[in-house]
C-alpha cells in the first residue's frame, strides 16, 4: 500500500440506528489517510457527528465495522482508543474546576506521566496553540471563547494521539476568531501531521481545511472530492450546496492566498 | 426570668440531652450519607433503578414520623434499644434528599463536559470522581445541608420512644403543662439546626464549581 494513501480510520459498511429503527448512518464506506484532513460536510441530521462518534465509540454502531490503525475499532480496548484519538467539540466541555493547565493536562495525568515532564507538555502546547503563558493558572470561565478553544485543542493534543477528531470546534466562534483559528489550525496541521475527521456544516471552512471533502446526506456518503473537484462537481446536490453558500470565488480566493501564504 | 433559672438549674441535663441529640443526628446522617451517595449515584447509572429507588425514598417520606418509630418497635435487634431505632428511623427519613439531590448533582453536569471527558478516555470511575462528584458536589452538599435540618427536628420526636434526646424535655413540659421546660428543649435543637444550616450553606457555597461567563 502506498504509505501516503495510507487508511488510518476505515469506514466498512457501517450503519447506525437509533433504538427507534430510524437509520442515522446508511452503508457509509470512507478512508481517512495518514495525515489528512477529511471533512465531513453535510447539513443538521446528516449524520455527520454521528460518524464521528463512532469512531471513539462514544456510539456503537449497528452494522459494519470501523477500523482504527488497521483494527477493528471493536477489538481496542475503549479507553485506549479514545486516549490514542485526540477529541474536539464546538461546547468544548472544559472541565470549569480545574484550572487551564490542569485541564490540558488531564490525560498524561491519568496516564501517569511525571509531573515535570507533564508541565513541560502543558508549557509546550500552550505555546503551540497560541495561548500567552500566564493562562495556564486561569479557570476556564475567565478566557475568551477563542481561548477556550485553543485550550481545547491544546487538550486534545495532550497525550500527542496521531489522530483528532473535531466537530464544528470553530462554530460558534465569531467569524474574525473564527478564521484566525482555522488558519493556525492549517499551520499546526502541517507541522504536527495528524489524522483529521473534520465535521462541518460550512462549506467556506471545509474548503479551506479539507485534504478531501465527503458529502453526507440523510446518511449517505453524496460525493467524496478534494475542494478544486468539489466546486466543480456535477452532482446536483453537491452544487445545490455550493450555491447554497453563494458564490464561490470569495473562497477559491481564499484558498489562494492561504496556500501563496502558507506554501 | 424563671426559664433562665430553670435552665441555671438543669444545665447539666439539657448539656447532656443536647449531647445526645446531637450524637443521634449525626450517626443517622453519615449512615444516610453512606448508603444515600452510592445508591444516587448508582441511579445515575442503571436508568431502570431511578424510578423504584426514588418511588421507595418517597415513600419513606411519607410514613408519619411517630408511626415509623412504632412500626420499627417489634424488629429484631433494632427495636432492642430505642437509640438504635431511632437512628435507623432518622437515618431513613434522610435518605430521600441525599439520593435526589446526588442524582440531581451528577445529572445537572454539563453535557458538554461530560462527553469531553469521555471522549478522552477517562473511565467510569474517572469521570465520576474527577469530574462528576465535584461538579455536583455543591448539589449534594445542599441535599446534606436538608436532610440535616430535617432530622435534627425529627430526633425531637424519638423521645416518645424512649431514645432520648432534647425531646424529652419537650414531652416531659408537655405533661407538665409546663413552658419553661418545653423551650429548654426546643430552643436548643432551633439553635442547633440553625447553626448546621449555617454552616453547610458556607460550605455549599464554597464548593459551588465556576460559572461559566
Amino acid at each position: 500500500m502506498d504509505s501516503a494513501a495510507e487508511a488510518v480510520i476505515e469506514f466498512r459498511d457501517v450503519s447506525y440506528r437509533l433504538p427507534d429503527g430510524r437509520p442515522i448512518l446508511r452503508n457509509l464506506n470512507l478512508e481517512a489517510h495518514r495525515a489528512e484532513i477529511l471533512v465531513l460536510l453535510g447539513r443538521s441530521g446528516s449524520g455527520k457527528t454521528t460518524a464521528l462518534k463512532l469512531v471513539n465509540r462514544l456510539l456503537e454502531l449497528s452494522d459494519g465495522e470501523i477500523r482504527v490503525e488497521g483494527r477493528s475499532a471493536r477489538e481496542w480496548d475503549v479507553i485506549q482508543l479514545r486516549r490514542h484519538i485526540g477529541y474536539v467539540i464546538q461546547e468544548i466541555g472544559l472541565f470549569p474546576h480545574f484550572t487551564v493547565e490542569r485541564n490540558i493536562g488531564l490525560v498524561p495525568a491519568i496516564e501517569n506521566w511525571p509531573k515535570e515532564r507533564i508541565a513541560r507538555r502543558v508549557e509546550e502546547l500552550t505555546k503551540l496553540v497560541g495561548l500567552d503563558s500566564d493562562v495556564g493558572s486561569r479557570y476556564p470561565h475567565q478566557l475568551s471563547g477563542g481561548q477556550r478553544q485553543r485550550v481545547g485543542v491544546a487538550r486534545a493534543l495532550a497525550a500527542d494521539p496521531p489522530i483528532l477528531l473535531m466537530d464544528e470546534p470553530f462554530g460558534a466562534l465569531d467569524p474574525l476568531t473564527r478564521s484566525d483559528l482555522q488558519r493556525e489550525f492549517l499551520a499546526l496541521q502541517r507541522k504536527l501531521g495528524k489524522t483529521v475527521l473534520f465535521v462541518t456544516h460550512d462549506l467556506h471552512e471545509a474548503l479551506l481545511l479539507g485534504t478531501r471533502i465527503a458529502l453526507l446526506e440523510e446518511g449517505r456518503l453524496v460525493s467524496l472530492s478534494s475542494p478544486a473537484e468539489f466546486l466543480r462537481s456535477p452532482d446536483p446536490l453537491v452544487s445545490k450546496y455550493v450555491e447554497a453558500f453563494g458564490v464561490p470565488n470569495g473562497t477559491r480566493s481564499l484558498q489562494d492566498q492561504l496556500k501563496r501564504g502558507h506554501l | 426570668m424563671i426559664f433562665w433559672n430553670f435552665v441555671e438549674q438543669n444545665r447539666l441535663e439539657i448539656a447532656g440531652l443536647t449531647l445526645e441529640h446531637l450524637w443521634m443526628v449525626g450517626i443517622s446522617i453519615v449512615l444516610a450519607v453512606a448508603v444515600g451517595i452510592p445508591l444516587g449515584i448508582l441511579i445515575t447509572r442503571k436508568p431502570a433503578l431511578q424510578r423504584p429507588v426514588i418511588a421507595g425514598a418517597n415513600i419513606i417520606q411519607t410514613i408519619p414520623s411517630l408511626a415509623l418509630f412504632g412500626f420499627l418497635l417489634p424488629a429484631p435487634w433494632i427495636g432492642d434499644r430505642a437509640g438504635r431505632l431511632a437512628v435507623l428511623a432518622l437515618t431513613l427519613y434522610a435518605l430521600l434528599p441525599l439520593i435526589r439531590n446526588t442524582y440531581a448533582g451528577i445529572k445537572g453536569v454539563d453535557h458538554a463536559v461530560v462527553e469531553a471527558a469521555r471522549g478522552m478516555g477517562l473511565t467510569d470511575w474517572q469521570l465520576l470522581f474527577k469530574v462528576e462528584l465535584p461538579l455536583a458536589a455543591s448539589v449534594i452538599l445542599a441535599g446534606v445541608r436538608v436532610a440535616v435540618v430535617i432530622s435534627v427536628g425529627l430526633a425531637t420526636i424519638a423521645a416518645a420512644i424512649g431514645a432520648g434526646g432534647l425531646g424529652e424535655l419537650i414531652f416531659r413540659g408537655l405533661a407538665m403543662v409546663n413552658n419553661n421546660v418545653i423551650l429548654a428543649g426546643a430552643i436548643p435543637a432551633a439553635l442547633m439546626a440553625l447553626a448546621a444550616d449555617t454552616l453547610l450553606g458556607w460550605l455549599e457555597k464554597r464548593l459551588a464549581p465556576q460559572r461559566a461567563a
